[in-house]
């Protein structure tokens, strides 16, 4: 721009003096002056935003703004207003009886909801985020409880936990027949045999036939006679297909061998009443409750 | 720098007998510049014509559209709004009279700004930027508020008489009437589109009565601003610097497209025409300006073709005006196509060839949109069904052996009326379905009108089905069937095993 000017003969308008490829010029066709305006209000606008609210990052702070905004206040503010907003259903949750609970569906759905996220949170690591167990680590969709599968007995399995440190804490041991020489080898495997037998899993009738007598001597106190597993003891149910340490005879051997003793943690004191009648009425929800 | 320009500079000269050569200088003229310009203030001239009538009946039938439409009823029932035109996003509903937009089916929308789009090109495509000129927005209130600012202070000569004036008490009230009534107006536009948001009589009140919502004062007061700021204020400078579309259009028309433009070869030389001259050996322009002073972008249409022109045809009415009283024929500046306006003078004008490629690809794509949005909109159903099959985990053994597969289905009624359908699972030799909170897995399914309801199935196969079972994937057919109309979706999916 600076001193001469150069006009474009093709449309007699001025050049800004700047040349593409040797023979290309660019027209002046000047920017409207309020245009650059707009540009300086957006620059005072930023400054003025960096004076109101927090911006640059300092050595070990940051400059704060003087509207004293903060993200973190504004999330626990959401925060509180969200438990504000629970608290009827959280209410309703805890004084209703189950029955009321499940014929309310907006309540339903909350607590539903809400022990879902409980599970995922509490009970996910060891029973699998749907629930869908693992070895050792009952899965809860199926109809299978060795301690009970109605609300009420879920809810205490929750609480209590089971060999727990809670005074109210499930109790069942299966001892250790083989390590600790209760009995021999071929004892062993005669029982699981017949323990395969009463799902119709043996394929030896005569080890089965054995077995049934260091059955009723051993294990019939827990399991029962006819081996469908006593609830009040946690003792499982061996006549069924579900194998919680699996179903094969090395599996079953090997139960017997080494004995069982899973264990659950107990709720009861980390969270809080409701959230376990959640999780209980979710889990009994899951489609095995009794 | 820009010429100065004031209606005194010159002496007041005449183009042709009784006709006064305007003073004026387009914003576009050839001049030096500096990199950055200061705006260059127009007075657009009224001009009178066939091509100012129509633009007054555009802006008429578009503001008559715009202000009235929300005011329109459509019965549909006790539950739902009665608004003709309603965007409600609150329920996710678009309604236009008996047509009603679920949120899921936003991509009709998406095909109508599509054909939009596409019809903006091929009007582009057939006469330039016509869109722009008559029907677009920002010309139609700038076109309004230069109504009112010419009611209160005058045309042309008297508008930049005033604005030369000092502040006297008639100046000054000229002003403040002018921007008052800019500020009723704008504040009309933001109060009317608020309507198309929430039941017209109703938020009405609310407004009057100060109860409704804030989002709906803050929206007024945003399109009252910025009405008042591009209509009245900004105007052309909207259409030159911050609307992308006339950077774009040069792509879409071509040689054969009709644009305003001045037939040079007919107008050059130019110059004022004395009393009993003779026309021969000179152009018929008599550079009177007319042209020029009835711009609303303040450009000259005999340098050619613009960005900012924005294909108004008023340049045309204004010299068709003068062409009249020199008693030449009309036509001088005309809609025509750059083939005849580059032909030579006296050569036969070619007639206009509508049918061209861009035309018809632009036309076949638009009809081509229309027609699969129809057929969408025939097989769209009123009933959405939708399964989802439980995937954590996929199956579950239980204890007598047997196998469970849980599943969603949700069942959407678009309808107005309440529904009652029923479930019907095929594809399993034996199996026993549940469904939570329902005695039977064939018990009605109640569904509320404009509601969504999701059950949970589960489906069983006993031990010894479940061991001749496919461990991958057996197919299940589900089927939902309207009891009333006998109507039926039919959704495939599978049940999954450990196998055998
Ligand atoms: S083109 Fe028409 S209106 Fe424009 S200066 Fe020439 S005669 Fe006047
Ligand atoms: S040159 Fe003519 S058509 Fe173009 S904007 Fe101006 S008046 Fe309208």
């Amino acid at each position: 721009m600076a001193g001469h000017k150069e006009y474009d003969a093709a449309t007699g308008a001025e050049t800004t003096g700047h040349v593409w490829d040797g023979d290309i010029k660019e027209l002046n066709k000047p920017l409207p002056k309020w245009w650059l305006y707009v540009l300086y209000a957006t620059i005072v606008w930023s400054i003025g935003y960096w004076i109101l609210y927090p911006a640059w990052p300092l050595a070990e702070d940051y400059t704060r703004g003087m509207l004293g905004y903060s993200q973190r206040s504004v999330v626990a503010q959401e925060i509180s207003d969200a438990k504000q907003t629970q608290a009827p259903f959280l209410q309703a949750v805890a004084s209703k009886s189950v029955e009321e609970i499940r014929s309310d569906a907006g309540l339903m759905e909350f607590v539903r909801r809400g022990g879902a996220a409980q599970f995922a949170n509490n009970c996910a690591p060891c029973h699998g985020s749907g629930a869908q167990g693992f070895k050792g680590y009952p899965n809860l969709n199926d109809d299978d409880w060795l301690w009970g599968g109605s609300v009420e007995s879920i809810e205490n399995t929750i609480r209590f936990g089971v060999r727990s440190d809670h005074a109210s804490t499930h109790q069942g041991v299966m001892p250790r027949f083989g390590l600790d020489g209760l009995l021999d080898k071929g004892q062993i495997s005669d029982v699981a045999e017949f323990v395969l037998s009463l799902s119709g899993k043996s394929e030896d009738a005569e080890k089965a036939e054995r077995g049934s007598v260091v059955f009723a001597e051993q294990c019939a106190a827990c399991h029962g006679a006819d081996g469908k597993g006593i609830v009040e003891m946690g003792a499982p149910n061996l006549a069924d297909a579900i194998w919680l340490y699996g179903g094969r005879k090395q599996d079953v051997v090997e139960s017997v061998h080494g004995g069982r003793a899973g264990m659950m943690p107990a709720w009861e004191g980390r969270i809080d009443p409701t959230a376990i009648r959640m999780l209980a009425i979710y889990v009994h929800s899951l489609g095995g409750g009794e | 720098m820009q010429p100065q320009k004031s209606i005194e500079r010159g002496v007041a000269t005449e183009a042709a007998p009784g006709i006064t050569r305007i003073d004026v200088d387009a914003v576009s003229s050839k001049a030096s510049r500096s990199l950055y310009t200061s705006r260059q203030k127009i007075y657009p001239k009224l001009a009178h014509g066939t091509f100012r009538s129509v633009k007054w009946v555009v802006m008429l039938v578009t503001l008559g559209i715009y202000y009235l439409l929300p005011w329109i009823r459509w019965d549909r029932g006790p539950t739902l709004p009665d608004q003709a035109f309603l965007l409600d996003f609150a329920n996710q509903r678009l309604y236009f009279g008996p047509i009603e937009i679920w949120a899921q089916e936003l991509y009709f929308i998406t095909g109508i700004l599509v054909i939009s789009a596409l019809a903006l090109f091929l009007v582009t495509a057939l006469a330039g930027r016509m869109w722009c000129g008559y029907a677009c927005p920002q010309t139609v209130w700038t076109d309004l508020m230069v109504v009112v600012e010419r009611f209160w202070q005058g045309d042309r000569n008297a508008r930049m008489r005033l604005d030369k004036a000092p502040w006297t008490f008639e100046k000054i009230w000229k002003k403040t009437a002018t921007h008052v009534s800019w500020i009723l107006i704008s504040l009309a536009t933001g109060g009317v589109l608020v309507f198309y948001f929430r039941d017209a009589p109703t938020l009405a009140m609310e407004l009057v009565t100060g109860e409704a919502p804030l989002v709906a004062y803050v929206f007024m007061g945003i399109f009252t601003f910025s009405t008042y700021l591009l209509g009245g204020i900004a105007r052309e400078q909207v259409c030159i610097y911050m609307c992308p579309w006339p950077r774009i259009q040069a792509a879409m028309y071509d040689s054969e497209s009709l644009l305003v433009s001045y037939h040079g070869y007919r107008g050059e030389p130019r110059g004022p025409h004395k009393k009993g001259q003779p026309w021969e050996n000179r152009g018929d322009c008599i550079d009177c300006k007319a042209c020029v002073a009835v711009c609303p972008m303040g450009i000259d249409i005999r340098d050619g073709q613009q960005l900012e022109c924005i294909q108004c045809a008023l340049c045309i009415d204004a010299c068709d005006d003068i062409m009249g009283k020199v008693d030449r024929p009309y036509g001088l500046i005309s809609y025509d196509t750059f083939r005849n306006v580059e032909a030579p003078s006296g050569s036969e004008r070619a007639p206009v060839r509508l049918l061209r490629p861009r035309v018809l690809v632009y036309s076949g794509l638009i009809a081509l949109i229309m027609a699969l949005m129809a057929w969408a909109w025939i097989v769209r159903s009123v009933v959405e069904i939708s399964v989802i099959p439980d995937r954590n985990p996929l199956f579950v053994v239980l204890s007598d052996g047997g196998v469970r597969n849980g599943y969603t289905i949700k069942v959407l009624n678009k309808t107005h009326e309440t529904r009652t359908f029923q479930l019907r699972i095929e594809g399993l030799s034996d199996f026993h379905a549940a469904i939570i909170g329902f005695d039977t897995a064939d018990a009605p399914l109640v569904v509320e009108p404009d509601t969504l309801r999701a059950i949970k199935v589960y489906v069983s196969v006993p031990r010894e089905a479940a061991s001749h079972l496919d461990a991958a994937a057996t197919p299940l057919t589900l089927t939902v069937r309207d009891l009333a109309s006998g109507d039926t979706v039919v959704r495939e999916t599978t049940f999954r095993s450990p196998g055998s």
